[in-house]
């Protein structure tokens, strides 16, 4: 917090007991603020403001294609199981897809949160030449878009890579597998993981580490049994994260699947639903987005408890 | 049970001119209780730290019972370290923090058991095993700290300042419990700390490091006090500190203010083999007795030293006068006299006070070491 300073030629301010905020002062302040009951009744009309598209899509989901096209969603006419019932069974069925995500989405979460974790360890805890420039170039790498990179990518999984005539690297096999869309989404998610674990782990106090390889701890060990699981808020925050954001993903998941309907996740078949010269099929759209939002819902009300501060409340002096 | 012997070692961090500690040599008999004390920037917790492996050794060596543990990774040198902040693992409970070395070191769960009850029951924290760190009090805490290190029984304690976070009457309190501790377990132990006091109650010896890293002196408190080595440590020892005062020799002693304070033969004759005009004469306030009511003979005391009062600091049982000798300059150092707590003098008086001979301390004055 900075001293407020009274612009210079206006008249002298009062003096104001807020003029000069400290910290806890600002953070309590903050907190009788939001205990405030207008505050909570403003909190509740942007909540309900909020939730009135989606309100609106889960009654389309319910709706034929006659009445939507026809009247607005808050008539509540022409309701029907109809959407549900073409989206979840028979040949287009999108439930395959649901399962083809959560197999896509896991490890797409773990691998960066395994590799990011390990990684910003070393960047942190192990001394090493050019340690710095090492973190500040994977930082960096957040600048390059993901759009321009996926093609090359996909390139790289299904060719290799080579220079001239020489072979570098051979052809990787995983084309036209998950695991290409594990490595792309686990590539993009890198950089962010690495900065975000490292910053993280740069709040760890050195002492615990120390003390740590005074009781005879490896390097090994004091990542699986001290910094891991005090690192658990941020890994619960990263992998919901990272979650979310590869289930909604529809153009990684895309590209790295070439369409084939067997690998694709649901987004790819989501997008499929609809003939898009004849824009046949998208009263099913509602209903498909609604079956899609099940999983991560139930994702992030399970995990949203490691979203704990002050773990390391009790560590050093208190 | 160990020894630890400092062998000329240097720390010298790559890209710093100069080492954080020079050319240490100090020697900590099988359990002794050692103490590092100095002022800060001195490399007190550098000197430790370098025995406990978090620092290098850039040159010299550093043995335990006679082997070369310099280049030791820190779980191979025995030793057991309490940390300033405790460093307890947060998540662990106080239970799993104190068998944590233990279970890496692949020690059966009951004989771990046993030792953590063990070092509990030593330190009255038994009802305490299954909570998490948050939960205990900061002398809790510290007592945690303690059992970590006591469950090893390692060759060497290392203590980085432990009772600094605690409030002063804890302190206190903590302060002989370690000492009794240490007695009790015979342990070999190098203790860290800024305070003189903590230094002088709980060491067998104590270490005094100068700013720079050098180490000055390494003795019985007594002897620190007594017969300090140089003008730092006697100027460091002892609080309020020694009144340290260039003066000039003549006939019979130095003069001091209006008085001619005697000195002892073998200062004079020191004196006289350098060849020196003048001495560092260092007086510890507690040397002073105010003139009225000395009833010394004159044989020990040398009486009548004027001192014009300039600021009276009471702490109940004494009373520190700080004050003017004749003829110093405005912005001299202050000299400062102990006073009986009961009959303090007041500002702008000027008292007459004898010193105590015999208890006078006397530096060269270019290499302030001492005289005699």
């Amino acid at each position: 917090m900075t001293t407020v300073m009274t612009p210079t030629g206006g008249a002298p301010a009062a003096p104001d007991p807020d003029a000069v905020v400290t910290r806890p002062k600002a953070a309590s302040r903050v907190r009788k603020g939001l205990n405030n009951p207008f505050a909570s009744v403003l909190a509740i009309v942007i909540g309900v403001l909020w939730t009135i598209p989606t309100m609106g899509l889960l009654v389309q989901s319910f709706r034929g294609k006659e009445g939507q096209d026809t009247k607005g969603w808050w008539t509540f006419s022409d309701l029907t199981f109809g959407n549900y019932d073409r989206v979840l069974s028979g040949n287009g069925s999108i439930l395959k897809n649901v399962i083809n995500s959560v197999v896509i989405v896991i490890p797409a979460a773990l691998i960066p949160i395994a590799i990011a974790s390990m990684a910003a360890y070393a960047l942190v805890w192990i001394d090493f030449k050019g340690r710095d420039w090492l973190y500040v170039g994977i930082f960096a790498l957040q600048v390059v878009p993901l759009q321009v990179a996926v093609v090359p990518l996909l390139r790289f999984v299904v060719q290799g890579m080579h220079i001239g005539n020489v072979t570098i690297i051979p052809p990787t096999g995983l084309a036209g597998t998950v695991g290409a869309i594990w490595l792309a989404h686990s590539c993009f998610a890198l950089p962010l993981a690495i900065f975000l674990m490292h910053n993280f782990m740069s709040e760890i106090p050195r002492d615990l580490l120390e003390a740590a390889r005074i009781d005879g701890a490896s390097h090994g060990q004091i990542f699986r049994m001290i910094m891991l699981p005090l690192l658990r808020p941020a890994l619960a925050a990263f992998g919901i994260f990272q979650f979310l954001w590869v289930w909604n993903d529809l153009f990684v998941g895309l590209v790295m699947s070439g369409g084939d309907p067997n690998i694709s996740p649901i987004t790819v078949s989501i997008n499929n639903l609809q003939n898009s010269t004849s824009g046949a099929g998208g009263e099913l759209l509602p209903a498909a987005a609604f079956v899609s939002i099940i999983i991560p819902l139930i994702v992030f009300i399970s995990l949203q408890r490691f979203f704990v501060r002050g773990l390391l409340a009790g560590s050093v002096k208190g | 049970m160990a020894e630890v012997q400092y062998v000329g070692a240097y720390c010298q961090y790559p890209g710093n001119p100069t080492p954080s500690i020079n050319d240490l040599n100090l020697e900590i008999k099988d359990g002794e209780f050692m103490v590092l004390v100095g002022p800060s920037g001195s490399g007190k917790s550098t000197a430790l730290r370098m025995l406990a492996g978090l620092e290098p050794v850039s040159d010299g060596e550093i043995l335990i019972n006679g082997t070369d543990v310099s280049q030791m990774a820190p779980k191979d040198r025995d030793i057991a370290m309490v940390f300033q902040s405790y460093a307890l693992y947060p998540h662990m409970s106080v239970g799993e923090n104190m068998g944590f070395a233990l279970k890496l070191a692949g020690v059966s769960k009951a004989e771990r058991q046993a030792k953590v009850a063990e070092a509990a029951r030593l330190l009255n924290l038994e009802d305490y095993l299954e909570r998490k760190p948050k939960a205990l009090s900061g002398g809790q805490r510290q007592r945690v700290a303690m059992g970590r290190a006591i469950v090893r029984s390692p060759a060497v304690f290392l203590m980085d300042e432990p009772l600094s976070n605690l409030d002063a009457k804890l302190r206190v309190e903590t302060r002989s419990n370690i000492a009794s501790l240490q007695a009790r377990l015979g342990t070999t132990t190098l203790y860290v700390t800024h305070d003189q006091v903590e230094a002088m109650t709980m060491g067998h010896r104590v270490a005094v490091l100068k700013e720079g890293g050098w180490l000055q002196q390494a003795d019985t408190p007594r002897n620190l006090y007594d017969r300090p080595a140089n003008a730092f440590v006697a100027g460091f020892i002892g609080s309020p500190a020694m009144n340290l005062r260039t003066v000039p020799l003549v006939e019979g002693g130095a003069r001091l203010g209006n008085i001619v304070l005697p000195l002892s033969p073998e200062v004079m004759a020191a004196a006289q083999r350098e060849n020196l005009s003048e001495v560092i004469l260092g007086v510890r306030p507690e040397s002073f007795m105010a003139s009225k009511e000395a009833n010394l003979t004159k044989d020990n005391a040398a009486t009548g030293l004027k001192i014009e009062v300039v600021l009276v600091e009471e702490l109940g049982a004494y009373a520190f006068v700080y004050g003017r000798l004749p003829d110093d300059a405005p912005d001299a150092k202050h000299y400062v006299a102990r006073f009986d707590g009961r009959v303090p003098p007041r500002i702008g008086d000027t008292v007459t006070v004898d010193v105590h001979t015999g208890e006078e301390h006397a530096f060269h004055p270019e290499t302030e070491e001492r005289l005699g």
